[in-house]
């Protein structure tokens, strides 16, 4: 393992643990901001989606919308059962099962 | 104080059936860290010092493409900031507990272990025995979740690659988004994000990520105030 890579985690596990621990830790009588609150509201859509949807839009840094991309229409498949069912287990299995009939078919 | 063994053992039961959902997505983790190409043991000593599987999935695809350590970390905080809400709400029930109770729970809270909490105790903040039903979920998510993503290391290391399980990272950030996708302003929060990062792709260092973050959550709070001025 490099040093790069311990810093990694090192640094990860710090951030983790502060926002965990963060109010927790506060004395009490400390409020939370109003506006803080909402914000935070929307950090899970925003980051995930930021996440995923260049992995099934771009192809090596390249935005492809088309039947070509069997990326984008296996994640398709994937949101269609998310949003269906709400099952971790179901999404993953049919995505990754789209994916290599996608990939054969194409 | 006695340590309640009753709400304990309740903890540990109620968190038993989310296991199931637990388990496989610690393994699909293990799996996908694996995949995106980083060591076993960084895999597995992450797991146990950061604890928080949205978050290590996305950090090896990160490192994957040679992202610079401290946006890496940037981007793990960015992701687990969700956390802090959660430290905010708990903070209702726990902010009169030993310093050294919170700062454990501070390592714990996991989003399993926050639902179950608020399940059993958001209509009862006066109940006794919450901090003892907290542990009990806890370390009963957390014992899972550590064997889980262990397990997909292990099995994750002898997959041939053509079995292109990589793409289960997406897959599962896929399965976490779109459940919260129950309002205008989450939905408007998740497109303006998706839209952004793939506008903003060539920028430099992954700060397409960080920019969609910031965009997305400025557009959920922005339909959330139309919303509420609407209504």
């Amino acid at each position: 393992m490099t040093l790069s890579l311990w810093l990694t985690v090192l640094g990860m596990a710090l951030v983790t643990y502060f926002a965990r621990a963060s109010f927790l830790l506060l004395p009490p009588g400390v409020d939370t901001p109003p506006l803080l609150r909402r914000a935070l509201r929307y950090v899970p859509a925003a980051v995930l989606t930021a996440i995923w949807a260049p992995e099934l839009a771009l192809q090596n840094e390249v935005l492809v919308l088309s039947l070509e991309n069997e990326r984008l229409l296996a994640g398709a498949v994937a949101i269609a059962v998310a949003w269906r069912f709400r099952l971790t287990f179901a999404t993953i299995a049919s995505g990754l099962l789209a994916l290599h009939l996608f990939d054969w078919l194409i | 104080m006695p340590f309640d063994r009753t709400l304990f053992a309740e903890g540990v039961r109620a968190a038993l059936p989310v296991l199931l959902g637990v388990a496989p997505f610690g393994v699909i983790t293990g799996v996908a860290m694996v995949a995106s190409g980083i060591p076993p043991l960084a895999a597995v000593l992450m797991s146990l010092a950061v604890f928080a599987g949205a978050s290590m999935v996305a950090s090896a695809q990160l490192l994957a493409s040679s992202t610079p350590v401290l946006l890496v970390i940037l981007t793990t905080l960015i992701i687990n900031l969700r956390f802090m809400m959660y430290s905010a709400s708990l903070r209702l029930h726990f902010a009169h507990a030993p310093l050294r109770w919170r700062l454990l729970l501070g390592y714990l809270t996991a989003d399993n272990v926050y639902g179950l909490m608020l399940q059993r105790f958001s209509d009862r903040p006066g109940e006794a025995g919450k901090l003892e039903y907290f542990l009990g979920a806890g370390v009963t998510i957390w014992l899972a979740w550590q064997a889980a993503v262990l397990a997909g290391v292990v099995i994750g290391a002898g997959v041939p690659a053509s079995w292109r399980l990589d793409f289960a990272a997406p897959l599962a950030f896929i399965a976490m988004t779109v459940p919260l996708l129950r309002d205008r302003a989450m939905v408007a929060a998740a497109l303006a994000a998706g839209l952004t990062v793939i506008a903003g792709h060539a920028l430099p260092l992954k700060l397409s990520v960080l920019l969609a973050a910031a965009v997305g959550i400025t557009a959920g709070m922005a339909v959330e105030r139309r919303a509420a001025a609407a209504a």
